[in-house]
Formats: structure tokens, C-alpha cells, sequence
């Protein structure tokens, strides 16, 4: 048990540090895409070269980013087949499905667009050049689609059936799955997402780039293309991220309560803004909340109820007049997650005894208690809370700097068409070369919102980590985890000093084709 | 068929060409086939093996250790 416990902790930092890693990549790779596309349409329907000589120098920037992140992601795959090797079967093809398309396509476009974005400049039409690019933005947009529908599947899986013969879930509707509210949501909270960090990305280095007066009107022209797309594509996250809460609050509200540190919801549930969570008090200290703004939040409603942990575990909910209603109690859950359990075990036995009419009956009480299946691993309610602590600062801070970031880009364009002469000072280069690390902070912490505050399951309320782990050795997780770490540690190096050789370059000396 | 030969060539050009012009893309493309080595010759070979599809024969036999696994813990 002690092991079993090592390896989920083990497996998990494994996972949360591959996860992490290769996030640092990918909204980049979306946003500048979309940067750069913008950039050439410019050029292609002005004609003007300043546009030209700034979508390369962009350019240069995504392939390096492309260059050194490619792949981190394939180590998920390995994870999924070494350390989660239940998991990965008994997913199936639900995760399979969307993975394979997302590789066939990636691998398509990439390989034929790419290829024509780099190299394709003098052999191939302005017309057809431009289109190549448009199609590599949306092309990696779209293989994002394929992963986070995926993702989206764990947290609400939809469109399967679990099959006992082949242990599996096996698909039943590829549009539900494809289609499922959290993913799209998902989808479009992740991709805007990557706009505002490749914009605030843009606006930094263009910032440390006037400052030096060599290419002020490369920088100026960059930050006006960064800028609009950053304050579109931050207000799009909000609004998405409106939609997040919304659909956590209806199908993962133990993640809203931890998001939030709520022990016990009311009517008109207020949302914390600041607040020091104590885990053992089951509180939140010191907080600063606006009045019903939770229940305005996961409900769009403001005299909703909205429960918190302890409530969920308990099964009470409350109608808007403050009158109980009971629901399904972890405990009862539990007690279902075991019969199913036990019903699965019954299965086994009678498939090897080859007794069709117990086969029957328990298949019958499979499919009767399957949708708390995962429960049935825990010893007690309090083994479905998710570490709370994490998840509420995760959220707070991401929400934090979402703020800021929302002012940071309402700014930028105010001074770069009203006040360009405040660009190229020391204040702006400061500000901008600082924000870059904050907006990777935001996109980081949402992430953990998502992925923490849904612990312990790796598919929601079917199967918990502790089921979906493999049996490995602990010993064998931490080699790896190390190992990857130094991996990491050197392609995040590699990937700071070629940049900011080609940022000095581009700061240093005028830029010509 | 020219026209399948002549597309065919300049598919070759475009790549052949921008290989050899490239300055920064060279490191890239060495840091690439570093990782992709790394990745894919030692981590995968062995580090990362397939434990169901290395330890049984076929699935049936992945299913069932599944099932013992999900129904002994």
C-alpha cells in the first residue's frame, strides 16, 4: 500500500511535470501562428517590406519554439504506456480516437505547410505562400482541438460504454465525445488563451527591441498586430472561462468548491478575491469577496445555491428559499462504487465458469452502478477531495494576472497609437520584458486548476489514480522523473539562449530580409 | 506524367533548397534530431516500455491482468 501510494505520488509529479513543460510550448505555438498570419495578410495586401521583414523575424522566434518544444508531448504517450498502463487500456479507444487523428493531422500539416511557410518564400505564389501559413495556424489550432477533447473526455466522459469482456470503454458516440460542452469550452478557452500569451510575448521582446532604436518601427508595427489579437483573445478567455466555471459547477463541483476553498455553499454564494486557505480549519482566512458572486458565476443566477465540499460529500443541496434537499452522499457513492466493483469481480468468475445466467445478473449490476464506479476505491468521502490549497491559489492567481493582463494590453495599444513616445523608454521595457513571465504564470495556473482540482480522478467518477496507476516500482518513476527533469531543464536553456540571441540580433542591428 | 515529374521535382527543390539555406534552423534541426534520438533510442527503449502489450500475448490476456488489477485494489 505504501508503494501503491509512492507510485500515484511519483507517477503524478511525472505527469505534472511533462504536462507543464510542454504547455510552455504550445500556446505559443498557437498564438504566434496566428500572429504571423495576421502579419503576412498585411504584406500580402500591402505589398509594403517592413511587413515582410517583421513576419520573418517572427518567424524565426515560432521556429525556434517549434523546434525545441516538438515532441515533449510524445512523452505523455510514454507515461500513458509505462505508468498508467490501466488507464491507458481502459480508456480504449475513446482517448485513442482523437489522439490518432491529432497526430495524423499534425503530422500533415505540419510536414506540408510547414515546408512551404520556411522554405516556400521564392518557389512557390504570394497567394499560395500566405495560404500555407494561414493553414499552419489553424492546423495547430486544430490538433489542440484533438488533445483537448481528450482531456475533456476525463472530466466529463460522455459517448462510451463499458464493455467487461474487453475491460474497456469502448465508444458509442464519437459526437458526443467530439462535441461535449467541456470540450469545446475547453477548446476555445485553451486556443484564445494562446493568443494573449503569444501577444504578451510580443509586445515584451518588442519592447526590449525599441528600446534599442534600431527596428522602432518593426517593434511599433508588431505590438499594434499583438495587441489587437491579445485584447481579442483575452476577452474571448474570459468569456470562455465564464463558460468553464458554468459547466464545472454542473459537472465537477467538487473542483469549484476547491477552486474556491468552500467547505459549506449558501444561497447566494459570495466569491472570494484574496483569501489564506486553512486546510485544517476548513476555512478560508483573511478574505476579500464580492457579495453572491460565486452563485453569479457557476450559476448565472444570484440567489443560487452552491455547494461546497463538505455539503457534496454529505449530499445536501439547497433550494433558493435555504430548504434542504437530499442527494447522493459520497458514502452512498462509495457503497455503489463497491457493488459495481464487486459485480465486476462476479463477472470474472463466471465468465471463467462459463455461467451465462450469473454472467447476466452481473452485467445487469455492472451497468446499474457503473457511474460511481471509481468511488468504490476510496476508503472514506474525504479520499475524493482534491488538495484544495493548490487549487484555490492556482485559480486566484491565474485569475490575478488575467486582470492584469487585460490592462497590460489595453495599455500597449493605448500607448503605441496615442503615446508612441512612451514606447522606447526603460518603464515600457521593464514592463513588457516582466510580463512575459506572468502571462506564462496565468496559463500555467489554469492548468492546474483544471488538472489538480479534478484529483483524485483520472477519469471522472469511473476511475480514480490510485486504480489507473500501473504496477510499477516507485523506484523506477523517480529515475525517469529525474531523468526528464534534466531533459527539460536543458531544452527550456536551449530554448531562453537562442531566442535571446536572435531577440539581440534583432535588437542590435537593423533587420533586412 | 511530365507535370507529376516537374511538380515531384519542385516538391524535391523546396526542400532540398531550404535545407541548405537555412543558418539558425541547422541548430534547430540538431536539437530536433538530438531530442527525437534521446527520446525515441533511450527513453522509449528503455525506460517507457508498453508493460501490456510487452507482458501478454494478446488482449484478452491485457484485459484480464486489467480487471485483476482493477479488482484487487
Amino acid at each position: 500500500m505504501e508503494d501503491l501510494i509512492q507510485v500515484v505520488d511519483w507517477s503524478r509529479l511525472q505527469f505534472a511535470l511533462t504536462a507543464i513543460v510542454h504547455w510552455l510550448f504550445v500556446p505559443l505555438t498557437i498564438g504566434i501562428s496566428l500572429i504571423i498570419a495576421v502579419m503576412e495578410t498585411i504584406y500580402y495586401r500591402t505589398k509594403s517590406e517592413k511587413w515582410l521583414k517583421t513576419e520573418k523575424f517572427w518567424m524565426t522566434l515560432f521556429a525556434i519554439n517549434f523546434a525545441i518544444g516538438v515532441a515533449t508531448g510524445i512523452i505523455l504517450e510514454f507515461e500513458f504506456g509505462t505508468n498508467w498502463s490501466n488507464y491507458s487500456w481502459f480508456v480504449g479507444d475513446i482517448f485513442g480516437a482523437p489522439l490518432a487523428i491529432e497526430g495524423l493531422l499534425a503530422f500533415f500539416m505540419e510536414a506540408t505547410f510547414f515546408a512551404v511557410m520556411f522554405f516556400g518564400w521564392k518557389k512557390v505564389s504570394p497567394g499560395f505562400h500566405l495560404a500555407s501559413t494561414w493553414l499552419v495556424s489553424i492546423g495547430v489550432s486544430l490538433s489542440a482541438l484533438w488533445i483537448l477533447i481528450a482531456n475533456a473526455w476525463m472530466q466529463y466522459p460522455v459517448g462510451m460504454e463499458f464493455d467487461p469482456d474487453q475491460m474497456r470503454n469502448v465508444m458509442s458516440d464519437f459526437i458526443a465525445v467530439a462535441t461535449s460542452p467541456v470540450a469545446i469550452n475547453k477548446f476555445f478557452h485553451a486556443v484564445t488563451s494562446g493568443w494573449v500569451l503569444a501577444a504578451v510575448f510580443v509586445i515584451g521582446v518588442s519592447c526590449i527591441i525599441a528600446a534599442k532604436g534600431k527596428n522602432l518601427q518593426m517593434a511599433k508595427d508588431s505590438v499594434k498586430v499583438a495587441g489587437w489579437i491579445g485584447l481579442i483573445g483575452i476577452i474571448l478567455t474570459m468569456w470562455t472561462g465564464d463558460g468553464s466555471a458554468v459547466e464545472v459547477a454542473r459537472v465537477q463541483p467538487m473542483k469549484l468548491a476547491a477552486m474556491e476553498g468552500l467547505y459549506r455553499g449558501e444561497v447566494g454564494q459570495e466569491l472570494i478575491g484574496f483569501g489564506i486557505v486553512d486546510e485544517k480549519d476548513r476555512d478560508v482566512k483573511c478574505k476579500i469577496a464580492i457579495p453572491k458572486g460565486l452563485s453569479i458565476l457557476a450559476n448565472h443566477d444570484a440567489n443560487s445555491f452552491v455547494p461546497g465540499i463538505d455539503d457534496l460529500i454529505d449530499g445536501i443541496a439547497l433550494t433558493p428559499q435555504g430548504d434542504t434537499i437530499n442527494t447522493i452522499s459520497y458514502a452512498e457513492r462509495i457503497e455503489i462504487g463497491k457493488a459495481a466493483q464487486q459485480a465486476l469481480r462476479d463477472y470474472e468468475a463466471a465468465r471463467k465458469a462459463g455461467d451465462n445466467a450469473a454472467l447476466a445478473d452481473a452485467l445487469a449490476r455492472i451497468k446499474a452502478n457503473y457511474s460511481f464506479f471509481g468511488y468504490g476505491y476510496f476508503n472514506s468521502p474525504q479520499d475524493a477531495i482534491p488538495p484544495v490549497a493548490l487549487t484555490f491559489y492556482s485559480f486566484h492567481i491565474m485569475v490575478a494576472a488575467g486582470g492584469y493582463l487585460l490592462l497590460l494590453l489595453i495599455v500597449a495599444l493605448f500607448v503605441v497609437y496615442k503615446k508612441p513616445e512612451w514606447f522606447d523608454t526603460r518603464i515600457a521595457r521593464w514592463v513588457g520584458v516582466l510580463s512575459i513571465p506572468v502571462v506564462w504564470i496565468c496559463s500555467e495556473a489554469g492548468w492546474i486548476v483544471a488538472e489538480v482540482g479534478r484529483q483524485p480522478w483520472t477519469i471522472q467518477d469511473i476511475l480514480p489514480v490510485q486504480a489507473a496507476v500501473s504496477a510499477v516500482t516507485a523506484q523506477s518513476v523517480q529515475l525517469t522523473f529525474w531523468l526528464f527533469a534534466v531533459v527539460f531543464a536543458a531544452l527550456i536553456a536551449a530554448e531562453i539562449s537562442i531566442m535571446v540571441k536572435e531577440v539581440k540580433k534583432g535588437s542590435e542591428r537593423e533587420i533586412t530580409e | 506524367m511530365d507535370s507529376i515529374k516537374d511538380t515531384a521535382r519542385k516538391v524535391v527543390d523546396l526542400y532540398v533548397d531550404g535545407f541548405r539555406n537555412m543558418t539558425v534552423g541547422r541548430k534547430l534541426w540538431a536539437i530536433i534530431l538530438i531530442k527525437a534520438a534521446l527520446l525515441f533510442l533511450v527513453f522509449k527503449l528503455f525506460f517507457f516500455p508498453d508493460l501490456l502489450k510487452e507482458n501478454y500475448d494478446n488482449d484478452d490476456d491485457r484485459a484480464r491482468a486489467v480487471a485483476e488489477q482493477l479488482t484487487t485494489r
